[in-house]
């Protein structure tokens, strides 16, 4: 029976500019358990990000509030945690690895400055030559020469970036990882590498991770278990077999699958998924997807679909409400 | 290193070499004849043509600037049509009270102007933010002069605390050194505050963040150093900018300085005074920004990499 | 077919200029600016209607020397028995007359030097940075002494001594724009098309430049203006009887302690002018691009 690590109940997550009120989360109930990787896939604007900033508490300052919900982690409701808490869990419980290892790095701080600052926060009790030494650990588990820990981020290459931006979230061996899209920057090849590397790590440390992404391949790769987000909700969810093996499917599921370009067969177009993702701002009564979908009925329109669990393969539709069929 | 610095300093030769072009090219319109000038209006044609010989001045152009420059490099800038005395000297005895000015003027304007720049970033759009925007606003809009007359207004007509005129002691540098200071200190909050604001919002910021850093740790340790880099640039540009504001700040005060006889020498003509005076003050603004180059080089990690490993 | 090309163009540069013009409304402090800068050029246009320059400006009239502010002299009368307001009033124009002509010449010069420099490259630009390099090299206010000490203080030597140290900003400025235009993809691509060498500064180069040399001469009219009422305060501007904001704060410098008014009515308008300006220059630019405003 896995133990669970970290559990989000019915999250809201509002952007209020002066301007508009933006609905970026809007009930998202997930768990993950210890030494899982979640995946988390959706278009950009989702809400996955929000998600991700909201755990960690580092919202936009005056801009995103958490409206309602609980984020439970270690026995603690992190939504109504203060700063100070917050901070002891930064870096050391849940670390956060961002999407663009260009600007992700301090470009005046050493590669080694920055990974030590990380233990110097949290790792009081270690002296210098200890905090160096461990430095040094690290970055020959991210693949790197450790005589570079005296290096300016500038000296390093966009995958080499993410590698240092990785070893400096896992320097103290968190609990949770969140990694927002950390090879959708890089390379294709360069991508295979950091997934690989990210995953021995993870097995080592034995680290859970929920990882954001819009890339299907990537999921399959690497999770456990898989939450398709749209529109600030998860819609469907399960474990990775579920997702891309099971016959059901929430229709937002079924085109992004069919999105896919597919190198076997021969077509003249490709299959986008009709529509826009809604105004945030201004959300639709009823289901959020069904001005783009196929088979929207007559009560999509109205009445918002309730989460439908079947074997643990949860989608948000109506067609698969018990009543329907 | 040593090469970067040697290499900075050759390259700043030409840029001083025209500059001592050009003033002595405008110098060259002005009207009157030099020895005239010096003999007074009853010498003989014989007398001045003798005394124009004596100094050269029926040289051409070209070798007449060939030779200023020979002897300037050596220190010799010739002597004042009007006292007959060594033009150099003259500017040594008032250079003195003219860099002490200035220099007290930056280092005002850093002093004051740079952590208000910082609060502000910090605290955008509270009412410290707006009070010193609205302060560098009205600064920049004031002529310097302006706020000096004010000053002494104030602390010599009404509260009889510091003196208007001379430069005996360190009170009458006071209120001069305010008021240099005024326009500088107000574009170095200005510019403070939009490079914080601008780093603040950088990625590499929230990486901090997401480490479990204190506001305090990312401000210091994070944002502040990249914010400075652009400013210790603009503080060197200030102090050329404060050197020409000293001119008028010396005729505010009547203060004996390198502006005051500049002012005096254009009213009466003395050609070398103040060719001397505006290559001086252009040759030290040079040195001081070629200085802050250098010094950049020495604070951004990126190039200094850069150019130790070359 | 062609026409409905144009027009949408048309439609989409009416848009940008639209839209520009939007976000410097909402700008309230830019707006007051204005307002203030209207009015001063107001006073500085209809001068002679307002006040008449011999009689109340130039015209001195000793027994009626210092008088406060009152319904008659709205700021009082000077050293001189002059009516300070009215001094005032034409004080607007000089002011105006010359910030406006100074960045004029400049502009111009500064746009022809930066865009030969720009286009042509190599030893060209080289050749005109260097000499920018000299004149950005001496502080704006020793240049204009050195020039008004050869040449004189009447108006046109002021003009060029103060247009002189402006020129190497904007050529700055031109030169800029175009290299960062030049090194796009789209210009190897007009030019591949047969695009002719004034075509492409005019439709790519110049709309780029356009919005930071706006920016750039609303700045430099209020910096000129510092400038001259600098230079009159020292006695190396505009000369006596013209009434100049920065000479009239001179004349009235030995009457600071009696009669303060003299020297603190014409600061402030030097200060409003100038700061209607900033303010101006600075909506400008954020109107211009917001995505440089927070």
């Amino acid at each position: 029976m896995s133990e669970k690590l970290i559990e989000i109940k019915n999250l809201k997550v509002i952007y209020d500019t002066d301007e508009e009120k933006v609905q970026a989360v809007n009930g998202i109930n997930l768990t993950v358990n210890k030494g899982e990787t979640l995946g988390l896939v959706g278009e950009t604007g989702a809400g996955k990000t929000t998600l991700a900033l909201s755990i960690m508490g580092l919202l936009p300052d005056k801009i995103g509030f958490i409206k309602e919900g609980e984020i439970l982690f270690n026995g603690i409701d992190l939504t109504k945690a203060k700063e100070g808490d917050l901070r002891l869990i930064r870096g050391e419980h849940i670390s956060m690895i961002f999407q663009d290892p260009m600007t992700s790095l301090n470009p005046i701080l050493t590669v080694g400055e920055q990974i030590s600052e990380v233990l110097e926060l949290h790792r009081k009790e270690l002296n210098k030559e200890q905090i160096d030494k461990r430095v040094e650990e690290i970055l020959k588990l991210v693949g790197l020469a450790p005589e570079r820990k005296d290096d300016f981020p500038h000296e390093f290459s966009g995958g080499m970036k993410q590698r240092v931006v990785i070893a400096i979230a896992l320097a103290c061996e968190p609990d949770l990882l969140l990694a927002d899209e950390p090879t959708t920057a890089l390379d294709v090849t360069i991508q295979a590498q950091v997934l690989e590397m990210m995953k021995t790590l993870k097995s080592t440390f034995n680290t859970s991770m929920i990882l954001i992404t819009h890339d299907l391949g990537v999921v399959a790769q690497t999770c456990d278990r898989v939450g398709i987000v749209y529109a600030g909700e998860i819609v469907e969810f399960g474990t990775v077999e579920d997702i891309f093996e099971s016959k059901y499917h929430h229709p937002y599921t079924v085109g992004l699958f069919g999105s896919i370009p597919d190198l076997t067969t021969k077509t003249k177009r490709l299959k986008p998924i009709e529509g826009l993702m809604p105004d945030p701002t201004d959300l639709p009564e009823g289901c959020n997807f069904y001005p783009r979908c196929s088979k929207c009925m007559e009560k999509c329109k109205t009445i918002a679909p309730k989460d439908i669990v079947r074997n643990g393969h949860l989608i948000k539709c109506h067609l698969f409400d018990d009543r329907n069929a | 290193m040593l090469r970067y610095i040697g290499r900075r300093i050759l390259m700043m030769i030409p840029v001083l070499l025209g500059v001592s072009f050009i003033i002595f090219t405008i110098m060259e319109f002005t009207p009157g004849d030099p020895a005239m000038l010096m003999l007074g209006e009853n010498a003989t044609a014989s007398e001045v043509n003798e005394l124009r010989e004596e100094m050269g001045l029926n040289e051409n152009f070209l070798v007449r600037y060939y030779k200023y420059i020979k002897d300037a490099v050596k220190g010799d800038f010739g002597i004042s049509y009007r006292n007959k005395v060594s033009v150099s000297k003259e500017i040594t005895s008032r250079l003195n009270n003219t860099l002490k000015l200035t220099t007290l003027g930056v280092l005002i304007s850093v002093v004051i102007g740079v952590p208000v720049g910082i609060i502000s970033a910090v605290k955008q759009y509270s009412i410290i933010d707006y009070t010193s925007l609205i302060t560098a606003l009205i600064l920049t809009s004031l002529p310097a002069f302006f706020v000096g007359l004010m000053l002494i207004l104030l602390f010599s007509l009404h509260l009889n605390w510091l003196p208007p005129t001379g430069a005996d002691s360190w009170k009458n540098f006071v209120m001069p050194a305010i008021t240099l200071a005024a326009a500088s200190m107000a574009t170095l909050i200005r510019m403070t505050r939009s490079t914080m604001l601008e780093v603040i919002r950088q990625d590499y910021i929230r990486t901090a963040r997401a480490k479990g850093a204190t506001e305090n740790r990312v401000i210091y340790k994070h944002a502040l150093r990249n914010a400075l880099l652009p400013v210790v640039t603009l503080i060197g540009l200030n102090f050329g900018t404060q050197l020409g504001g000293a001119i008028v700040t010396e005729t505010v005060f009547t203060m004996p300085g390198l502006g005051s006889l500049m002012i005096a020498a254009v009213r009466t003509k003395d050609t070398p005074i103040v060719m001397a005076a505006v290559i001086t003050i252009a040759v030290i603004a040079g040195f001081i920004n070629l200085f802050v180059d250098i010094l950049y080089t020495f604070i951004d990690p990126r190039l200094k990499s850069d150019l130790v490993k070359n | 077919m062609i026409t409905e090309k144009k027009n949408k163009k048309m439609i989409k540069k009416k848009n940008r200029f639209l839209s520009i013009v939007f976000r410097f409304k909402k700008n309230k402090l830019a707006l007051f600016g204005l307002i203030i800068f209207a009015i001063m050029v107001f006073m500085a246009i209809f001068a002679d209607f307002i006040v008449d320059y011999e009689i109340d400006a130039i015209k001195q009239n000793m027994q009626n020397r210092f008088n406060p502010p009152s319904k008659e002299h709205f700021f009082g009368t000077d050293n001189f028995g002059r009516d300070v307001f009215a001094r005032i009033v034409f004080g607007a124009r000089i002011s105006l007359f010359v910030g406006i002509i100074t960045v004029g010449i400049s502009l111009f010069f500064g746009v022809l030097i930066g865009a030969t420099a720009g286009y042509f490259g190599g030893k060209v630009d080289n050749f005109w940075m260097r000499i920018m390099d000299v004149f950005l090299a001496i502080p704006q206010m020793l240049m204009a002494i050195a020039v008004v000490a050869a040449l004189g203080t009447d108006m046109f030597n002021l003009l060029i001594a103060l247009s002189v140290s402006q020129i190497p900003r904007f050529a700055r400025i031109v030169r800029s724009s175009i290299l960062t235009v030049k090194g796009q993809d789209y210009i190897e691509a007009a030019r591949a098309c047969g695009t002719s060498n004034s075509r492409i500064i005019s439709k790519h180069i110049l709309p780029n430049a356009i919005g930071p040399i706006i920016v750039q001469a609303t700045l430099n009219v209020a910096i000129t203006i510092l400038v001259i009422s600098a230079l009159s305060f020292v006695g190396l501007g505009v000369q006596p009887p013209t009434p100049e904001w920065g000479s009239m704060m001179a004349d009235s410098k030995s009457q600071l302690r009696y009669h303060p008014y003299l020297v603190i009515i014409p600061g402030i308008f030097v200060g409003l002018t100038v700061m209607s300006l900033n303010v101006i220059g600075d909506g400008l630019r954020d109107a211009l691009d917001p995505r440089l405003k927070n």
